[in-house]
Parts: structure tokens; sequence; C-alpha cells
């Protein structure tokens, strides 16, 4: 069957059988393996993309249920000449170490930091308990997110 | 500042403790923030590269049918008639033109069970299916059966008479030291299986070479391992077997030995295939078959003077193995080694043995023996100080090695120690004491109605620099720094870049000695037909071994082209280049002076110099469900020299989470040999809401042995957050925990004296027949 | 790569209808209990599924004659935000926060925890203490189906496999209180040791026996239960230091929880009584 979706603002189409996971067809059929699979159970949130601005597991969608929506990956967030205010912050404080848990971990921060809730650390660690890090510990992927939230709040420069 | 030390000098630095606070400027510093990590953009766009995302046209699956008993014999291995096998290409132990061996330290481990020969633990490799399609691979491995005759396991170590090694150490006279103390204490402690739970499940593609050999990508921590088993199970020379580090997405350990075996097996069925084969676990199967931390058993009995002098230490330590020596003798000795914590004793005996149990084999975890033993090391501190009415930071204070003191293995601590300063410094960071009063107090005034109790703990701990003994002289280590013949400075060396920041502090440490900006060198792929053997990146020795290496290849490199061009290597190198092409420095290790070490006796210098640590966790304990939530950890750790201090927080961060889930929430159970927890939903590490707040606190006592002065860090965090934790749980709670985890079942049941769940990393049987 | 089963995206209840009535469908909502045993190979896959995600009409949270009516698709997410769980049922959004994470709860649905009926379903609770109706139809109608009726067995639902699970009707009964508590292992992303709902009614004084005491749990049985003994003794009854401990040994009696991988029988039993009396205690203020 045929589906229909933007990913990263591109329209696609993609002909696969329904119950395909988004996850699988982001990396396989439309070749964008900026999303990782850590468990294909919902449990460690690698997979995380935006769906029409939620975050969800790439793992747990069917595309049969993305058709008609937008869906929104790491490698729409920025480039590697021209990180994003929340890349560019994860990567002066260190918020990334191996690296596999980054892109679903930025995707919740991007949700997060959109949703304009006030960034405490409570607020920012709840957004993201669904990614697991077993790397950093969380201290620096938490001071990244403040530090993105702060400066899209104030506007200038490492806004966006 | 950067000394050259000639060779043979007995001159040592002089002591230079330096706490840094987090992210602030230090005057001397071989850097002040340190460099953007390296691979930061790429990982951060999702342009990296890990195993899983590597495309090679045309590569089949390939899958591993696992035993799902602990101990049987493989009687035979059955293709269903009825399915089309010309789809599909099986490989068996017949299949193995080399030795059918996983080539580590004893030789016992098979590449595939064969038939008519023995399975030793649940989720064995039996034998291997490729397909060019993941359906038809599912398909075949419903068509294939195993036929087995179960034999009689033995899940616990305890009970088993099959011993991978012991040794001991031993120092005075343990007998008379116990018997003129004034106060003995006794305990058990017993630590179950730890997942190491990298984020990349473990992966390997295995692409077959016209010459007869073999590529193989893959996440992994030790290329050469995987290279040396490559070589001898396939028969390949060294050209004909090359190993190519994907980016890795976390290790700890879980990816030093392992991969080898997955190696094998997709290089197996590349070479019957002719195609590439993708060996790519999911999370059910990497957690089902790797290797896992060591459970253990700990006794001691500790004989102390009613004024708080410590005068013996009798130590048993008993570790399970699991199936398969791999990496336990090693494990077991730096268990050895450090079971008696960070501590001056006249009369000490450690005694250590390893068993085989029908479990699957564990291997190495961040600490590597370590923080099994310093757990109950720093419980049974705990345990005194409160007998003595003592506090266990004064009693740490008096107790601790300080300079010139000697181990049991008789080494005297030359240079180069901290604990005293990590002690004082987690200590006045957290407010240690004025927490404790309070806490004491609290306790003291709560009323039976209480809900929730806090609690504050302490812990310290030490850690071995390196390779024990002479482990570093036995891996040879090669690393180089070349100047291409296009004037591009590159680091070559094995070092495997997993999160800890490799590409970011060698080039920054290459540069350095040149004169240049990091940026300008380049790291070289670690790719065993372009790299030298530096050897594994295990054993927090990357920094301090091989950073020294690359240092003194650099000096060598800088003074060969300004002897030259006569002019600073910054503004000629490129000209160098040029005129002269191509120059590459390799730079052997030569082992550190007067560190010597006896293997036979275990005595001597059991490792150039020790890392020390301390930790303070807070906790709150709810009284009715005995559930713990850990507020923050504090954790100071000495490396020597802090080489880039945003990435050796980054290792006390992690280290220190990694730690409070040892101790609260990671637990396996086990039943007729084969881990209950074997999905993400059933093994629980720390969430972000569950993390504590975590304060790193740099310390720095540089070793003089190493040109940097750095010693390593990235175990160092493991070996004390534990018992700090657990530590917390007691002043909370006033019970002890003897075993870990520390869980709610634990705790509640030791609160309301119920009987206390059974051991930790000991197998239940198989349920009987019948029942559900 | 998991098995791609064939499934059917119905845009209208009625095509609904009509494809579970000519063969039988495996319904997914938001895909976070189906996809999660699918990939993990937890039983057999599904011959077909039913995609009922685009179903609006299972869509909404209203409020009608005495009831808060949700459609079996609101999602975690949705209960948090709604301003009509805020006023009438907040415990319910308390519980849907402590179900999974931010992506769990953007996709997991209470329909979806009703119908894959564990024991440990984080919502069910909630169910039974409010004696909810499940409104399940067909092409020929609607049924109400009350909660104590619709997990007959372990993971078994009281729904024909032509029916489909529409909206919960949770009625609103005066000076109703609603507690809710899950014990897990940790923080976020946890199934439950035990998760308990108590409700009961009070006429306001401090002192006042409740009434149509509802007591709930989770993961101490096959399926979600009541705890019928220990009602008995919170019936009519102030909440004492007396009451609050006959009624948590009577709990402790009362249940039969099991061991598995998360926890211990003994456990679950010792805290679901803790628990019990905790909530009394904060009740009666002592």
């Amino acid at each position: 069957m045929s589906y229909r979706f933007f990913v990263n603002g591109d329209p696609v189409e993609v002909e696969v059988p329904g119950m395909r996971r988004l996850l699988d067809v982001l990396r396989e059929d439309l070749a964008l393996t900026g999303t990782k699979e850590g468990c294909g159970e919902g449990e460690c949130g690698a997979c995380s993309v935006l769906l029409d601005g939620a975050v969800v597991d790439a793992c747990l969608v069917p595309v049969c249920q993305v058709d008609g929506t937008s869906v929104r990956t790491v490698e729409g967030l920025g480039s590697e000449e021209e990180l994003n205010g929340l890349q560019a912050a994860f990567l002066e404080t260190g918020g990334a170490q191996c690296g596999i848990c980054t892109p679903g971990m930025l995707m919740a921060a991007e949700a997060f930091i959109a949703s304009g809730a006030p960034a405490g650390d409570d607020a920012i660690r709840e957004a993201i308990a669904g990614n697991l890090c077993r790397c950093t510990g969380y201290t620096k992927i938490v001071e990244a997110i403040a530090l993105a939230a702060e400066r899209r709040r104030a506007g200038g420069p490492g806004a966006l | 500042m950067t000394r050259i030390l000639p060779p043979g000098t007995q001159e040592l630095l002089a002591p230079d403790p330096l706490l840094v606070p987090p992210g602030s400027r230090t005057p001397g510093r071989i850097s002040q923030r340190g460099p953007l990590r390296r691979e930061g953009p790429a990982k951060l766009t999702g342009l990296a590269k890990y195993a899983d995302d590597l495309v090679f046209p045309g590569a089949w699956y390939g899958a591993t049918i696992r035993s799902t008993e602990p101990h049987a014999t493989l009687v035979g291995i059955d293709l269903d008639d009825a399915f089309d096998w010309s789809q599909v290409v099986v490989v068996t132990a017949a299949d193995i033109p080399g030795d059918n061996v996983v080539s580590l330290i004893r030789d016992d481990q098979p590449i595939l069970v064969p038939v008519g020969g023995e399975i030793r633990h649940q989720a064995e490799a039996l034998c291997l299916i490729a397909a060019a399609d993941r359906e038809t691979l599912r398909a075949a491995k419903q068509s294939l059966k195993v036929r087995t005759e179960r034999l009689p396991a033995v899940f616990d170590p305890l009970e088993s008479s099959d011993e991978f090694s012991h040794l001991e150490v031993r120092r005075g006279d343990v007998e008379a030291g116990l018997a003129q103390a004034e106060l003995v204490i006794e305990g058990t402690y017993r630590v179950g299986h730890q997942e190491q739970l990298y984020i990349e499940n473990q992966a390997m593609i295995a692409v077959p070479q016209a010459d007869g050999g073999v590529t193989v990508h893959g996440s992994c921590q030790c290329p050469y391992y995987i290279h040396r088993a490559l070589k001898r199970s396939l028969q390949l020379t060294d050209a004909q077997a090359v190993v190519v580090q994907a980016e890795t997405g976390g290790g700890f350990g879980g990816k030093e030995e392992y991969p080898s075996m997955i190696a094998l097996h997709a290089a197996l069925l590349a070479r019957k295939v002719g195609k590439a084969v993708r060996m790519i676990y999911d999370r059910h199967e990497d957690l089902s078959a790797t290797t896992k931390r060591h459970p253990a058993v700990i006794h001691h009995r500790t004989g102390v003077m009613l004024d708080g002098t410590l005068v013996a230490q009798e130590i048993d330590v008993v570790m399970d193995g699991g199936a398969y020596c791999t990496l336990t003798p090693v494990v077991l000795s730096r268990g050895v080694l450090h079971a008696g914590g960070p501590y001056r004793c006249p009369n000490v005996r450690i005694s250590g043995r390893s068993m085989a149990t029908n479990t699957p084999p564990n291997g190495a975890f961040r600490g590597f023996g370590a923080p099994q033993t310093e757990f109950a090391a720093e419980m049974q501190v705990n345990r005194i100080a409160e007998a003595l009415g003592t506090s266990p930071l004064e009693l740490r204070r008096r107790w601790a090695y300080q300079e010139g003191d000697t181990t049991p293995t008789g080494q005297v601590l030359r240079e180069s120690v901290a604990a005293i300063d990590v002690l004082e410094a987690a200590a006045e960071a957290s407010d240690y004491t004025r927490h404790s009063a309070q806490t004491s107090h609290a306790r003291e005034a709560r009323g039976s109605g209480a809900r929730l109790a806090s609690g504050i703990g302490i812990a310290m701990g030490w850690h071995g620099a390196g390779f024990t003994g002479s482990g570093e002289v036995h891996i040879a280590g090669v690393a180089s720094v070349e100047l291409t013949d296009e004037g591009v400075v590159r680091v070559l060396t094995a070092q495997t870049e997993m999160g800890q920041g490799t590409k970011t502090i060698f080039p920054q440490l290459v540069a350095g000695e040149l004169g240049i900006e990091p940026a300008a060198v380049e790291n070289a792929p670690q790719d065993t037909s372009i790299v030298p053997d530096s050897g594994p990146t295990v054993a927090s020795r990357t920094a301090m071994v091989v950073g020294g290496l690359i240092i003194k290849a650099a000096r060598r490199l800088r003074a060969q082209v300004e002897s030259v061009t006569d002019r600073p290597f910054a503004d000629s190198y490129r000209e160098f280049a040029l005129q002269h092409g191509a120059l590459r420095v390799d730079e052997h290790f030569e082992p550190y002076p007067n560190v010597e070490f006896d293997d036979a006796t275990y005595t001597g210098d059991a490792y150039p110099a020790f890392g020390w640590a301390c930790a303070v966790a807070r906790v709150d304990v709810d009284l009715d469900t005995g559930e713990v939530a850990v507020r923050d950890v504090v954790s100071a750790d000495d490396a020597g020299r802090i080489i880039h201090p945003v990435l050796a927080e980054g290792q006390v961060e992690g280290g220190t989470l990694q730690a409070v889930g040892y101790a609260t929430i990671e637990e396996i159970k086990l039943v007729d040999g084969r881990y209950l927890n074997d999905r993400l939903a059933t093994y629980l590490i720390p969430t972000a809401l569950d993390a504590p707040r975590i304060e790193a606190i740099l310390v720095e006592k540089p070793f003089s042995g190493a040109p940097h002065g750095a010693k390593g860090i990235g175990e160092l965090p493991m070996d004390v957050g534990a018992p700090a934790v657990v530590a917390a749980i007691h002043d909370a709670t006033g019970v002890w925990i003897h075993d870990l985890p520390a869980t709610p079942e634990r705790i509640l049941a030791a609160m309301t004296g119920a009987p206390a769940p059974g051991s930790p990393g000991v197998s239940s049987p198989a349920p009987k027949r019948g029942a559900a | 790569m998991p098995v791609e089963p064939p499934v059917a995206s119905p845009r209208t209840l009625a095509q609904a209808y009509a494809l579970l009535a000519e063969q039988p469908h495996r319904p997914i909502a938001g895909g976070t209990d189906l996809l999660v045993q699918i990939t993990g190979e937890l039983g057999d896959p599904p011959e077909r599924v039913l995609d009922i995600w685009h179903l609006d009409e299972l869509r909404g949270i209203r409020v009608e004659s005495n009831a808060v009516v949700l459609g079996a698709l609101t999602t975690y997410a949705e209960l948090r935000r709604s301003p009509l769980i805020a006023e009438f049922l907040p415990a319910f959004a308390e519980a849907a926060a402590t179900i999974g994470a931010a992506q769990i709860q953007n996709r997991g649905t209470i329909g979806g925890n009703v119908m894959n009926a564990s024991p440990a379903g984080d919502m069910l609770p909630l169910l039974l203490a409010t004696d909810a109706q499940l409104i399940a139809g067909t092409a020929h109608g609607e049924r109400w189906i009350p909660v104590r009726e619709f997990w007959p067995a372990y993971r078994r639902t009281a729904l024909e496999p032509t029916e489909l699970l529409l909206r919960i009707s949770v009625p609103l009964t005066e000076d109703r209180q609603l507690r809710y508590r899950k014990v897990g292992t940790r923080r976020a992303q946890a199934i439950s040791k035990v998760v308990m709902a108590l409700a009961w009614r009070a006429d306001g004084a401090a002192d006042a026996g409740w009434s149509d005491v509802h007591l709930a749990l989770g993961s101490v049985a096959a399926t979600p239960v009541r705890a019928p003994a220990t009602e008995a003794v919170l019936e009519g009854a102030a909440p004492t230091e007396a009451i609050a401990d006959r009624a948590a040994s009577t709990l402790a009696g009362e249940i039969e929880p099991i061991d598995d991988v998360r926890s211990s029988a003994d456990y679950r039993r010792a805290v679901a009584a803790r628990v019990l009396h905790r909530l009394i205690r904060d009740e009666g203020g002592w």
C-alpha cells in the first residue's frame, strides 16, 4: 500500500506494508539512519521522532498511521556545518558521549523546548524520562537542554 | 606544564594536588575546558555511522541458533525436509577451518558447540543460519530443531567444584592480628550480575574479500582481539583479516571480548555465503547471550582495636565466571588486589577463587572485579564505624593510605596518593558532617508513622591504573604519530572511541606537544590494516598508557622535523612534508621505571599507580515500600592529570550513575540458568527522573611515570558509588543491606524482619514439570 | 525488522465493523502494546490487524448525565491535559502521568490499556474503583458492559471478536473521593509491582464513616481485582488507626500475588497493605 507523509518538511511516498514500523521506513526505505533502534519495545527512546510535533517511539508506530502526517527526525534539526541551537548546546556542554541515544534525546528535548514549558530541572528530566542514556548520567544533557531553552527564550544568536 | 624526565630519573614530581570545580579555568593545565568533541557534530546530526547504519548492497542476514538448556549434550541438528533449504546457508562447527575456539585466555570456549559436544549454558551458540531476506531467515529458524540430552547443572559458585583460577595475597600474620584484635566484625556480602546496557546492541558485518580474507565492520572496543581470533579460527594471514571499528554506541567492557564471538559468527557465514552477512543483535538476544559483570560472594573478618586501629583483614572472594573462562582470572585478580579497600593494614590475607557455573560466561564491565570487592570492603568499614561509635569519615581519615604506605602485595606507594584529598574534597562538598548529624537527629526523633527517611553515606575506593602486573609488557603496545606527505599530522592507534573522548584528547595531546591547534591533528580510523596494535581500549589505560605513547611519539616527530628545518614545528611542518615526504614515528611501550611485580607470588608493584575516589550519596527511603530515591551524589576522583575537564566529568557522572543503578534497580534473576530479565522492560537502568544530581570533583595527583601525569579515570567512579548509596540507606533506615542490588524487596524485608529474598546472582532450578 | 501482518485502516466506524464482521482482526490503537508483542515475538503474531487510529468517533472526552465519557482512543497525554479530567477525575491524570514517559503517553490509549487486559494495567483499578462501564459496538448496535465483568480471565476481555471498544463511561457520584497509588521499580517507564485505586463517599465530617467503598488493585492477581473483604472492613467506618490496621491486615490476607521477574509475592502483599494503611492514615490525619 502507498502512504504519503512529510519528513523534515519534504513530501515522501512509500509503497510498503502498512504494519511496517515507522522506524524501519525511515532507516531502510528512506535511508535516514539517524533514528536508532535500541530495543524495539518502546523502552529506550533511541528511536524517538516527532509525529505532528509530539514525541513518539518510531518502533511502535505502524506506517499506516503516519499517512498524512508530518514527521521530524534528527536529520531535520541542523547540519554538521550549522548545528541548531539545541545541538550546539549539547556540543558545548558535553551532552553527547557515545551518541547513540543522542538523536532520540534531541527530538524529545526539541518537543519540550517547543512546548514553551518552564525549563526547570525536574521538568526537563520528566521530558526525557523516556530516553535512556548509559554514558552521561544525564547531567550534561539536562544542562544542554536548559541552556538551549534559555537561549531560545532570550532570542538572539544561538537561539534556534 | 609538561616536563621531559630523562629515562631512569628517580626524581618525583612534587605533589601537586589541584582540586578543580567543574567548568572552571585553571592555570598550568594542558587545556582549560578542552576542545569540543571531535566527532560531536556527526553524532548530533545523525550522520555518524554505527554498524547497523552501514549499507552493503546484497548483504544477507545472519542469525544464531542457541541452546535453551543450561547443560546438555548436543545430539543433533535437524533441518525440516518441508522447508526449502537451498535458499539458506547453515554453518555448524564442522565449517570452522581453524580452531573452534574463541581465542582469549584459556581456549575453553567454542565458537559453536559441535554435534556430540557439550552445551554448557543457556543461549549458547549451536549453529548459524543466513538468508537473503528476513522472512526467509525467520521461516528457516522455525524449521530447524536441535536434539539434546540434558545433563545436571550447577548454578551456585559456592557449590561448584570446577575452578577457573585462585590466588592469595598475604601480608603479616592475619591469625595473630585477629587474635590480638579487641573487636572482630564479620560480614558476607553478595553481588549479582550487572548488564553493561550499552544503548547500541552488539553488531558485526562481515564482508568476504577476493583474497580469501574477510573484513569485519562492527561495534567493538578491541579491534586487534577480533583480528587475532579471526586469524586463528579462519586461518587467515595478518593482511587477510581486517577489522574496522564502526562508530560504537557504548561499550563499558561489554564490547571487550564478546565482539570476537559475533565477528567469528558473521565471518563464518560470509565465507560460506560468499556475500556480506549482517549479524545485528536485537536487545533480547543481547541481554540473553552476552557477558555480564561477575557475581561474587565476599566474606570479611576484620579485626580492630577499640581505639579504631585496624589490625587485621581476612577476606575471601568467590566469583562466578559462568560456563567458560573468558577473562575471569584477570577479573578475580583485580578484585582480590582491591579487596581490602584503600586502607593501611599490617596483617592481611585475601584469598580468591573463580568458579564455573552453567550460566552464560561473565566478562568485563567497568571496574572489572573492583566494584564487587570494594562494595564489600566499604560496607565493612561503615559497619565497623558504627560498632565503634566513630564517624565513617573519621575512621577513613585514620585508615586511608598515605604516601609511603605499603599495600598487601608489598607495594610501597611512593607517589601519587590522593586518598585523603578525595576523602576531604567529597566530605566538604557534600557537607557530610552536618548532614550526617541532621539525619542522625531525624532518625532519633522519627515517629512510627513517618513516611520518608533521609540518609547520607560515604565510601572510598582505589583503582590500579592500567593492566595488572606485567600486563602492559605483554601487550607491547605500539602507537604512532605521522606527518603525511600532504602535510597532515595524524595519530595512529587502535584505541577506540566509544564516547569517552579518545578522538578528542589524542589530537589535543599531540597538538600540545607540536605547538599546533588540535583541529590540525587527525585521527586515523581504527582499522587493523591502517593502525598498529596499541592494545585494547580497557582497564582505563587509553589516556594514561597510549596517551603517553603518542606524546613521546609527537616529541620525537617534532625533534626530527625541527632538526632539519631549524624552525619551530608549527611554522615548518607543512613545508617539511612537501619537501621531504611523509615521516612516521612509532613509539613502543616501555615498562614504567621501578615498577616490578612477581606474577607467581603476587607480590610487588601490582600497578604503576593508583587512582583514588570518594563518593557521598544522599537518599530518601520510602518507609512504606522500601523504595529508594537517590537525591544526589558527590564524587571526588583523582586521575593524576585532568586532560579534558568536560570529558573527565562525563566519565565521573556516567560511572556514578552506573554505580547507582548497580546499587538499586539493576537486577537479574535466573531460572534454570537463564536470565529472566531479558528485555528492556525487565532489565531496568535509571531514567533521567531516577538519576541523582551528580557533582564531579576532579582531583590531580600526577603520576611521574606518565609524560602527562595522567592515570586513567573511566572505571574509578564505579568503585565507590554503590557502597555510598547502601551506606546512605543504612543511615536512613538503620538496616544493613549486604546484597546488591539493595532492592525495595530486600530493604523492606530487613526493616520488617521478614525473610530476605534469595541470593543475588544464583539461579533457581527449572520449575517442576506441570507447574506454570 | 519484525513480522508485518496485513492491516486495514478503515476511515469510518461502519467500515471497521464490516471488516470485523468478515474476519477476525486484532485492533491496533497507539501500538504501545501490540507492536511490543509483535517485535518481541511474545506469542504468535496476529493474522490480520485492524488499524483504528483514524476513527475519530473513538476520540474525545465529555461529561454527560453524571458521567465522564472517554473515547477509547483517548491518550494518556490527553488525559493529563484535559480540564474536564482535572476537574472531575484528577486521579486519572495522576495515573496517566505514571505510565511510561512522554513517548508512550502521546500514543498509549485508555482503550488500549483496557483491551490489553494486563493484570498490571495502570488505569484499570481506577475503572474498577469507579464502577465504570465499557461500551462496545458492532454494526447492530452498542452494548454496555460493567467493568467488573470485563476481564473474565488472564489477558481476556468480555468482547466478542466482532465487537470494538468505543468508549468508557465513568460515573460521577457525589462526594466521591478517589485515590491512586502505583509502586513501580523506577520513576518512569515501569510496569507496576502493585497498583491501587481507592474510592469512597464521605459526607464531609472528619470522623464520618466511609460509604460505598471500592478498593481495586492490579498486579496482585491474574486480572485487576476488587478486594471485598477489605472493603467490608472500611465500609461504614471512619479512617482511624484501628480501622487502618484491620484493613491492612485483611488486605494482606485477601490477595494472593505471585513471585515474578519484577517482585515477590511477599513484597506485593506487604506493600499493598502498607500503601493502603498510608492512604487511610493520610485521610485520617493521625
